[in-house]
């Protein structure tokens, strides 16, 4: 009963607070900028060099008001906003027409997670279990030579990677398509065609973010290990001859694990911008090309809608590993 | 100066002072430029490099070496803009909340877990969107800065936090030292190395976020900076043109500032961190 | 029966080990143990006795083969003494060294707060020791020879199931010390066991390691400040002061008659029960290991140094009945007390 009150309790809390704050946030930011949405689109439309007349443009203006959101007072419209996002009703996209924001996110989704989820599991896996060998065998010649090379492929950003690869492997050596999900004109199955398709058009995007992901996994973990490593119970495992492969799983790897969930947790809106990022360079059918096509068509539904998505799933994302958490750790469990 | 020698020994730190410096020119450079900037056709377009375009020429008809020269600039005073005013923020934020203690830090500290959690990019996304005719270098510089603080500022606390126990605080609070002097003179020089270290991340995370947001169109293309000249030479598909100069000359140049950052930062992190110095001093 | 000629179960010859440090282009090397002979014999508590920062810690690590960069080992052997035969313990590989350890000599280290893996209940982490050493044996077979361990120790079994941080400071310690002697080591060396307790949990260690001793038969080498706890447990104390061991004597020897004047004030500095008058301590503070005073050590703060002491390191003395002392006062044939 203390755990759930020490532990569970403060974290359901600000996984609520977070979502409150961030979707306020998200409804207040247009609301407060000194442009107004409205007359940017209008301006926007009359920029593609459509004439439109003051007649029109009124009544443009109350319907594009309406599609916004911004009828009534403030309050009012806070309240409605609200009530649209609990039934997950972001408006319609103005980028396509009169198709709802929803309806544009859930295609594009899919891609998304999919894209996401391989690669942070795999980087994941592969960044600790690389970087914690290199971390136990830190004074090996193999170990600092990763660590050298980590030490350049990590603070490069997601875009300047990407485009890199699609430079390198789309055009200098043509072995990967540039763009897109599938090939046009494939239709979607449980065939071999479609899904190795799928996979040759993902690859480009997973490999970019599994290699940055893996390089910043790979450093972390080898800190974190080289740190547990001259722990107490690490040295005294040792001073008692125990098995070394034993003292390498159970003791050090086990213990590095932990700090290592955390910042997985910590990461996540981080990755997450940076899949969107890595979608864009390639034309991923994701949320990520959804989330260009929106900007640059002025569509702020749309992006709202992604933005206001985005939070919710990284928090609850955090939130499920803060859950698991304890299974790892008998610290926290038994307080 | 001792430190400055010790941290030379450090390959990381000789190598990236040595880039960063050279980069540091090229953007000085910029004071000397035979074109304007802004102007376009000012050479014939889409030449190869050359002894008269060094980096040959784009096509908008500009010299890119000049291009990059305030380029270069223009992306460090982005990030020196947004690394400052983020640093001054965290400082602020975290000792406030490392000293006071309770709820102040608890409320200071939820705000700031916030801003990490959250999906930054989208929500700096959406205010670029909306302040797109406003943004200059300032104000770019700002926006950024305004996102940057959340993480240095839990660093800042955590060592306040640990100062607070030590015995010259009680000693200064006893003889009564008020808390702002207390603060100023006692624990910033703590903080300042730890500011340094992080000031250098949050550049080099602005660069790139400065980057994004041009590929993206939320920038003022007019004002030459890294992003907005990559976000040119791909709108004018340099790539299947061929005119590779264009394309990789941003390319390169960000990957070097990336990577002498990082590594300037890790390897003064690394200096400042006691239990790594004894490691050092431990092997062989 | 094992040990050697005269009962022994570890020798040392002129050990010395050095801290050798770099920082940053200067060298500074720490002389941590410098010189030390020491004859420890089977059957016996041998207590190490000193101040702090006079090398106890580094000769434990050296007599368990624990050195590292930036200790270094720099002259001089360890030997344990099996089955009558001596092994130069520096000259084993890898695998055989991992072998010795805690079947031949174990070790109980200073602080034992946080030497049990966290996220592990007990049982599994003296399973890993276990199983580590003795081959073939089931997840229950281990169990059940831990709780007859702790149960013959007069520690209650159930803390098998328990994590480290649900047990309170005294009982990790004694648990630490039931898990150093569980494969039955013919030596246990321990460093401060008793520091950072409070009295009553000491007794309770105390206790235990008496406990073991008598069970098994075995060899302790204890290490401590605490000329109490020496008075307690110890058959033999050695005194060390410097890096160099200068006096060594049975218990009654070194609190009855001390020779070395050190040794004298150490003594003279415990309180006696009814003696009201006042602790003396010795003058000044020990030097450091790292610049060291030439000849014998304790020269600057000792007040019958001689002009032999500036010069020159004395040797050790058998002065008869297992009493040694390295003092060049005792060498001319006086007794330490001045008149």
């Amino acid at each position: 009963m203390r755990f759930v009150r020490r532990y569970l309790l403060p974290r359901f809390i600000q996984y609520v607070l977070v979502i409150f704050i961030g979707i306020t946030a998200v409804f207040f930011i247009p609301r407060f900028t000194p442009s107004d949405p409205v007359q940017r689109t209008i301006a926007q439309l009359q920029s593609f060099g459509s004439y439109l007349d003051p007649g029109s443009i009124e009544a443009m203006v109350d319907d594009l008001r309406e599609m916004y959101g911004l009828e009534g007072s403030m309050l009012e419209q806070y309240g409605a906003f609200w009530k649209r996002v609990f039934t997950g009703d972001f408006g319609v996209s103005f980028f396509q027409f009169p198709t709802p924001v929803m309806a544009l996110i859930r295609t594009s989704l899919p891609w998304t997670a999919g894209l996401l989820l391989w690669a942070t599991l795999l980087s994941w896996t592969l960044g600790n279990v690389i970087g914690g060998l290199a971390g136990y065998y830190s004074r090996r010649r193999w170990s600092r030579t990763l660590d050298t090379v980590a030490m350049i492929v990590r603070p490069m950003p997601y875009y300047i990677f990407a485009l890199t690869l699609l430079i390198l492997f789309g055009y200098v050596v043509r072995l990967f398509p540039i763009a897109g999900g599938t090939d046009i004109a494939r239709r979607a199955a449980f065939s071999w065609a479609f899904v190795s398709d799928v996979l040759r058009h993902a690859f480009l995007p997973a490999l970019s973010m599994v290699i940055l992901g893996t390089a910043t996994t790979f450093q972390t973990m080898k800190l974190i290990v080289q740190n547990v490593n001259a722990e107490d119970f690490v040295q005294y495992a040792k001073l008692g001859g125990v098995k070394e492969r034993r003292i390498v799983s159970r003791y050090v790897i086990r213990n590095a694990m932990l700090p290592q969930i955390t910042n997985l947790a910590l990461a996540l809106g981080q990755i997450l911008s940076g899949a969107l990022i890595t979608e864009i360079v390639f034309s991923y059918p994701g949320l990520g090309t959804l989330l260009y096509n929106a900007i640059v068509t002025g569509d702020y539904n749309l992006i709202m809608g992604i933005t206001a998505i985005s939070i919710l799933a990284i928090t609850t994302a955090i939130l499920v590993i803060d859950l698991v958490y304890p299974l790892f750790d008998p610290r926290v469990r038994l307080m | 100066m001792r430190v400055l020698r010790d941290l030379f020994r450090d390959y990381r730190f000789a190598l990236s002072f040595t880039v960063l410096s050279l980069l540091l020119i090229l953007a000085l450079l910029s004071a000397f430029s035979p074109y304007d900037p802004t102007f376009w056709w000012h050479a014939t377009r889409d030449l190869r490099p050359s002894w008269a375009h060094f980096l040959g020429t784009n096509s908008k008809g500009q010299d890119v070496f000049w291009q990059a020269t305030f380029a270069v600039r223009n992306s460090l005073i982005i990030s020196v803009i947004a690394g400052t005013v983020s640093r001054v923020i965290a400082v602020v934020v975290g000792m406030v909340a490392g000293y006071r203690g309770r709820l102040t830090d608890r409320v200071l500290m939820f705000v700031s877990d916030s801003f990490l959690v959250m999906p930054l990019f989208l929500i700096i996304v959406l205010l670029a969107m909306l302040v797109r005719e406003r943004m200059n270098l300032v104000n770019l510089g700002l926006l950024l800065a305004f996102f940057g603080w959340a993480w240095d500022a839990r660093v800042i606390r955590s060592q306040i936090l640990s100062l607070r126990e030590r015995e010259f605080t009680q000693t200064a609070v006893l003889s009564g030292t008020k808390t702002m002097r207390l603060v100023m003179k006692e624990y910033l020089p703590f903080a300042t190395p730890l500011v340094f270290s992080t000031l250098i991340n949050n550049m080099a995370w602005a660069i790139g976020m400065e980057i994004t947001l041009a590929i993206l169109g939320l920038s003022n293309l007019d004002i030459p900076t890294l992003g907005t000249m990559l976000q040119w030479a791909i709108s004018y598909q340099a790539l299947l043109l061929g005119l590779w100069w264009w394309l990789l000359t941003p390319i390169v140049l960000a990957i070097l500032l990336f990577v002498a950052l990082y590594w300037l930062s890790v390897s003064i992190s690394e200096y400042l961190d006691p239990r790594t110095r004894i490691q050092r001093v431990g092997a062989g | 029966m094992t040990g050697g000629p005269g009962g022994l179960v570890l020798r040392t010859e002129e050990l010395k080990a050095f801290y050798v440090l770099d920082a940053f282009g200067t060298e500074k090397v720490v002389k941590a143990v410098n010189g030390v002979d020491l004859e420890i014999r089977e059957n016996e508590v041998y207590g190490i006795a000193g101040e702090s920062g006079c090398g106890k810690t580094t000769l434990l690590k050296a007599l368990y083969s624990a050195i590292e960069p930036p200790l270094r080992l720099i002259g001089g052997k360890v030997l344990y003494v099996r089955d009558g035969e001596e092994i130069d313990v520096y000259s084993l590989g890898r695998e055989e060294k991992r072998r010795l350890r805690w079947e031949y000599v174990s070790y109980v280290p200073q602080g034992s707060m946080s030497v049990l893996n966290p996220v592990k209940r007990l049982k599994d982490s003296y399973g890993d020791f276990l199983e580590s050493h003795v081959a073939g044996k089931t997840k229950r077979d281990t169990l059940a020879i831990a709780r007859d361990h702790l149960h013959q120790l007069g520690l209650p079994p159930k803390v098998l199931n328990a994590y480290p941080h649900q047990l309170s400071g005294g009982m990790r310690q004694r648990v630490t010390i039931a898990l150093a002697a569980l494969l039955g080591p013919r030596i246990m060396i321990g460093d401060e066991p008793t520091t950072a307790l409070d009295v009553v949990v000491q007794r309770g260690v105390i206790q235990l390691l008496k406990s073991i001793q008598e069970r098994l038969k075995n060899t302790i080498v204890l290490v401590t400040h605490d000329m109490g706890v020496h008075a307690n447990v110890a058959d033999r104390i050695g005194i060390m002061y410097a890096g160099v061991m200068i006096e060594e004597a049975t218990v009654e020897q070194v609190f009855g008659k001390p020779l070395h004047p050190y040794t004298q004030y150490l003594i003279d500095s415990l309180p006696k029960f009814g003696d009201k008058t006042l602790r003396r301590s010795a003058p000044g503070s020990p030097p450091s290991l790292a610049e060291l005073p030439s000849g014998c050590p304790f020269h600057p703060r000792c007040p019958h140094a001689m002009d032999a002491c500036v010069a020159r390191m004395p040797r050790v003395l058998d002065v008869g009945g297992a009493h040694r002392v390295a003092c060049w006062l005792v060498e001319g044939g006086r007794d330490g007390r001045a008149a």
